[in-house]
């Protein structure tokens, strides 16, 4: 991948604007009035217990779920020709083990899967495929299977994939929840590389933000359907998230680590703690 | 064995499994294995239909499993479908013992339609068969990668512009057209064996797509090849051979995939 790291300028246009956006499914409102901006090769957590609608955030964001109000504007497109733009790992991939695809073949189908014929093989093909391998970090397992893969590893291979189309906003979602603490800071790391050195804005959804402070420039802190965005200094606040959750909550900060911790009487403070968000006091 | 009637049934046989060996690929990727069984069984009410009206066997097939792998398609949500087929086999089935009580038929012609017959390819035959496969693997080939990426990694699939479900009733159908043609041959019951042994075996010796691909037409070829030397020689049932042919191959890969592991445990092919 050729390196285009260059400075973050202010005057470049946002990657991603979201805009006043509104969902509601099933008679429930989901998502109100969700408005952030993503800037070219920035990393943005996006932070929210089990349900809190980060899924149904990334639907809207690639196309996939239609926004009831508000609008998503991709690279300044607010078409939907947003599909090459925009490279996606889901939350649950399923890869079967008996299933006769490698490690490359997987990524290949990322430069050309969507289009109609069969794939012809070329240097430029395989090459390309072998920078994503190297980019990754995957030369290791290029050729085994990827059902076999650990999840870790799996992950990597998808990201690859996702990449490979050079896609200038990457969007994750959830790709630590299987993993492992050290499997998933190496994964954080890559991710961080890629943000800066290819300029590729990363948007991944987590419900534990801590694992993320270290690389996050901003937070889009998502609870009780609305959202606050801006820095963690901005927004990991005892006001600010107060406001969100509509109930008093505090935020501690502990060595390095952040913890949002709801007051007495909070109805889903279990649910909070139970995601590491935070825990109930008393 | 190689002439007169029987040249007739080596070529649509050839066909047939050549193609089954390709359509097999998707269907064990995608996990279709049922709709594979349910559409040629069902559609085997529709050969019992033409029988009844006059019309020609294949024609009845050809309609009743296109209409099976719409409805199935259509109803089906998220690549789950095996209520929906459930119910397209309950009620092709019900509607087939209707118009095998009102057929005058005989016995073995009906049994032909279930497990098979060596004999049972006329000339007429040959061009709508040879036509209607050149047919599946063109869409085959034109849907390919689309057809993949759906069925490896839907949601990336859809966010990228691939229409899941259209992909899946298009390949339902070509499903249906190929299970439909392959009827008077190997029989309703057994056709799935040629589209799930092969591909499934196939699977054991490659880690490649492409290469699965034409292992799998491969085996497919030689099961059915094999299969009718032996239902000529041995007067047995073709569905026989090519259903404990197809599950021997499937054997033999499972096989030579531990005896692989258990060699080289630190390298994954
Ligand atoms: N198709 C749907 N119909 C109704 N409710 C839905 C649908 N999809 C998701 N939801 C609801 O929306 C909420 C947010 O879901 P989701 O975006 O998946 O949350 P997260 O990814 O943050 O865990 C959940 O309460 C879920 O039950
Ligand atoms: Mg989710």
């Amino acid at each position: 991948m050729t390196d285009r790291s260059q400075p973050v300028t202010a005057n470049e246009p946002d990657v991603l604007r979201v805009e006043g956006v509104t969902v509601a499914l099933g008679g429930r409102t989901i998502l109100e009035d969700v408005a952030f901006a993503i800037a070219p090769g920035s990393f943005t957590g996006l932070i929210g217990s089990n349900g809190a609608g980060k899924t149904t955030l990334l639907r809207v964001i690639l196309g996939l779920q239609r926004p009831g109000r508000g609008r998503v504007v991709v690279a300044g497109d607010a078409g939907n020709r947003r599909n090459r733009s925009i490279g996606y790992v889901p939350q649950k991939v399923l890869l079967d083990p008996d299933m006769p695809m490698r490690a490359r073949d997987l990524i290949g189908l990322g430069l050309d899967g969507h289009r109609f014929g069969i794939p012809m093989p070329s240097k430029t093909r395989t090459s390309l495929v072998d920078e994503m391998l190297a980019a990754v970090d995957a030369e290791r397992f290029a050729n085994a299977r990827v059902g076999i893969l650990s999840g870790g590893e799996q992950q990597r291979v998808l990201i690859a994939h996702a990449l490979i189309s050079r896609p200038r906003l990457l969007l994750l979602d959830e790709p630590l929840a299987n993993l492992d603490l050290r499997s998933g800071q190496e994964i954080i790391g890559l991710l961080h590389r890629i943000a800066t050195e290819h300029h590729i804005a990363v948007l991944l959804s987590a419900h534990e933000m801590n694992p993320l402070l270290p690389v996050m420039d901003r937070v889009v802190y998502l609870a009780g359907g609305r959202a606050a965005a801006g820095t963690t200094d901005e927004v990991i606040r005892t006001e600010v998230l107060s406001g969100l959750y509509g109930h008093p909550v505090e935020v501690l900060h502990i060595h390095d680590r952040v913890l949002v911790i709801a007051g007495p009487g909070y109805p889903d403070a279990a649910r909070l703690a139970a995601e590491g968000a935070g825990i109930e006091l008393g | 064995m190689f002439s007169g009637f029987m040249t007739n049934t080596w070529v649509v046989a050839t066909v047939v499994a050549a193609l089954a060996g390709v359509v097999g690929f998707f269907v064990v990727l995608r996990g279709s294995a049922f709709p594979a069984h349910a559409i040629p069984n069902g559609a085997f009410a529709g050969a019992a239909a033409a029988n009844l009206l006059g019309l020609n066997a294949l024609l009845g097939l050809g309609v009743f499993a296109v209409f099976a792998a719409l409805g199935i398609g259509t109803l089906g949500r998220r690549g789950r479908h095996d209520v929906v087929t459930a119910l397209a086999l309950v009620l092709m089935l019900a509607l087939g013992a209707l118009f095998l009580s009102r057929s005058t038929e005989y016995e073995p012609a009906i049994y032909a339609l279930l497990f098979g017959e060596v004999l049972g390819v006329s000339t007429t035959e040959l061009l709508p068969v040879a036509f209607l496969a050149v047919v599946c693997i063109a869409a085959i080939v034109f849907m390919y990668r689309p057809l993949t990426l759906s069925s490896v990694v839907p949601e990336i699939a859809e966010a990228r512009g691939v229409r899941s479900h259209r992909m899946e009733i298009a390949f339902l159908v070509v499903l249906a057209v190929a299970t439909a043609m392959t009827v008077p041959v190997v029989g309703a019951l057994l056709i799935f064996s040629l589209m799930i042994g092969p591909p499934a075996a196939a699977r054991s010796f490659t880690d490649r797509p492409p290469v699965a691909i034409i292992l799998s037409m491969a085996i497919a070829l030689a099961t059915v090849w094999a299969a009718i030397a032996s239902s000529y020689a041995s007067n047995w049932p073709i569905g026989f051979f090519v259903g404990t042919m197809s599950a021997f191959a499937y054997g033999i890969g499972r096989a030579w995939a531990a005896w692989r592991r258990s060699r080289r445990p630190a390298t994954r092919l």
